[in-house]
């Protein structure tokens, strides 16, 4: 009886400490949720700021307060973005210089990754070892000799001039050289007893293996290289040739004379192709960054 | 290993080359895997020396002359690096760039470290993944938006933001055309756009921690802060050297945001190095000038990432 008492006590006991710790943590927890979807209400506000701006009256862009809904939309600074900046043309040449870059360095990662994870010869870890160290180089010290061998091949305002430079890549090979390695060497084997030739063991068994790798790479270039600013703004002279985050610069120098709402209707334009591929490939992207931060 | 492979081609008899590669032995076989080797790393270490390797060479090669491209150029020897000693404008520009770096790296690790823990206290999968995404989304905007964007929302008379802190009673905030503030203006800008890749850095970090050492932590009786500082934070330093490293990178060539905000001003109070090198050598056309600044930049770089390794030794904890 005495016993069974004690154990009733002090099960009481450790009820109303648990009951504190789970007082204590549901508070943590809920603090923590309200902190954090608060945050996120200021960073997601620029966003639904630019597309309720973009949708206002030209004269009334930029007047307080600030509008965030509207019952009317004006969809005219949609259709005057068109009339001021080539932006057809320039959505066109970012669709091209974004896709020639990721098709070229899927190809040429591919290859070297294959390379360094599968095939041996001599300096091979020189080698490896010499392309990795090329990422610590910053893109501004070596802008000024490419882009006088950009002119010497005639290539200024051109969106090859864009391309060419882009298509090596120190970090997409070692990214999908992990991805290599992680095949066991046993594929290789079973292959080569089927008869498959070296070429073969490479383009039919490692290289459908490596998709996941290879998706990664690609949403990764693909928001580089849209967002691209530095290399566009030293190569490419012409409105014609521009590529969107030049032509958004541009189109910002029209402010004075017309309004902001036709600015953010541009930047609101600009973003849609990102913002499609984030959500088609938001895995990959999120793969990919994990991927660097534990790996390297 | 290498006794397979081709070891000296010149001692072969010419015109024997292709026999010998289609030699029907392993020696052969390994031979060919050694020739696809070559052929695969080709097009990567031929663009590598065009584009990356040699131009650096040429940058360091190009600082020692004074070449304005109409022109031929003149070899000046160290000259471009003195006047680079006393260039007001340059000094200034540095002087920019690092207070940019020191506080954006601060924060944006600080801040993105917070929402990671905070993420990770998430229960439910929904809220995670909102939270995340909505944190992530300013990374997918150019640099040139975000600088419209945030430029247009933080605009002294017409912002929101200053319109909004009116109706709470605290004055304007010239946070564009004062040059005490212009700088700190471009850092919050920065760390809104660059927070979500180094938040999932750090949910990739925490997430990789092993459940055991946190069960061990557990049982020992180590919790909040103690864990955090004790157990966690430890666990992730090579993610916290990681994003250290790459943010420092990356902050030190800022220029768009600056660029498209500012155009360096009021006055030069947000002029960076970079913009000071582009405008050398693409607007002035001093190719030798710029070089020598992009030779500096790249050497300060290389200095500081040296820095961060050898100091890491001292907190970078490895499993």
């Amino acid at each position: 009886m005495q016993d069974s008492t004690n154990v009733i006590l002090r099960l009481k006991a450790m009820g109303a400490r648990r009951r504190i710790d789970y007082v204590r943590f549901h508070f943590g927890q809920w603090l923590t949720v309200a902190l954090l979807l608060l945050g996120s209400v200021f960073v997601l506000a620029p966003f639904a700021w630019a597309v309720a701006t973009s949708l206002r009256l030209p004269a009334e862009s930029f007047s307080v307060p600030p509008q965030w809904f509207t019952l009317n939309p004006d969809w005219s600074n949609y259709r005057e973005v068109f009339r001021r900046i080539p932006f057809w043309t320039q959505i066109l040449n970012s669709i091209t210089v974004t896709t020639s870059v990721v098709i070229g360095q899927l190809i040429t990662a591919s290859l070297a990754g294959y390379a360094f994870a599968h095939l041996q010869f001599p300096g091979k870890n020189v080698l490896f070892w010499l392309i990795m160290a090329t990422m610590m180089i910053p893109l501004q010290a070596t802008i000024i000799p490419v882009f006088i061998l950009i002119s010497r091949l005639g290539l200024t305002d051109t969106l090859a001039s864009l391309i060419l430079p882009s298509l090596p890549t120190a970090f997409g090979t070692f990214l999908l050289r992990q991805y290599f390695l992680a095949i066991p060497k046993d594929f290789e084997e079973a292959a080569l007893i089927d008869g498959a030739n070296p070429f073969q063991v490479f383009y039919r068994v490692y290289l459908p293996l490596v998709t996941p790798g290879q998706a990664v790479l690609a949403v990764l270039v693909f928001n580089t290289h849209w967002n691209d600013f530095f290399r566009p703004l030293v190569f490419l002279l012409s409105k014609e040739r521009f590529t969107i985050p030049l032509g958004l610069n541009d189109l910002k120098g029209f402010e004075m004379t017309g309004s902001i709402s036709v600015v953010l209707a541009g930047v609101v334009l600009a973003l849609i192709p990102v913002v499609l591929v984030y959500f088609l490939g938001q895995r990959y992207l999120i793969e990919g960054i994990m991927m660097g931060g534990i790996k390297a | 290993m290498n006794d397979q492979a081709p070891g000296n081609v010149n001692k072969r008899r010419q015109g024997n080359i292709y026999a010998w590669l289609t030699e029907d032995t392993l020696a052969g076989a390994a031979r060919r895997k050694a020739l696809m080797g070559y052929a695969f790393l080709l097009p990567t270490i031929l663009g590598i020396l065009i584009f990356t390797a040699g131009p650096v060479v040429a940058s360091l090669g190009l600082s020692f002359y004074r070449w304005n491209v109409f022109q031929p150029p003149v070899f000046i020897g160290a000259s471009n690096y003195e006047r680079l000693m006393t260039d007001m404008r340059m000094a200034i520009s540095f002087k920019n760039t690092i207070h940019f770096v020191i506080l954006a790296v601060f924060l944006q690790i600080a801040v993105s470290l917070l929402l990671a823990l905070g993420m990770q206290k998430l229960k439910s999968t929904g809220l995670r993944y909102y939270t995340r995404t909505a944190y992530f989304l300013p990374f997918l905007m150019s640099g040139a938006a975000t600088a419209i964007v945030l430029g247009y929302m933080l605009h002294h008379e017409f912002g929101a933001v200053n319109y909004y802190l009116g109706r709470l009673g605290i004055p304007r905030v010239p946070w564009l055309t004062s040059s005490g503030w212009v700088l700190n203006t471009i850092v919050i800008t920065y760390v809104w756009q660059h927070m979500g890749f180094t938040l999932i850095l750090f949910i990739g970090g925490l997430n990789n921690i092993s459940p055991e050492i946190l069960d061990a932590a557990d049982v020992d009786g180590s919790a909040g802060w103690h864990r955090l500082w004790n157990v966690t934070l430890p666990m992730l330093s090579p993610t916290l050297l990681f994003a250290a490293v790459v943010g420092v990178i990356g902050a030190l060539q800022i220029f768009d945001l600056p660029y498209v905000m500012t155009r360096g001003g009021p006055g030069d109070a947000s002029r960076t190095a970079v913009m000071v090198m582009y405008e050398s050598a693409f607007k002035n056309m001093e190719i030798g000038y710029g070089s020598g600044m992009a030779v500096i930049l790249f050497l300060l770089i290389l200095a500081v990432t040296a820095v961060q390794f050898w100091l890491s030794k001292r907190w970078v904890f490895y499993q």
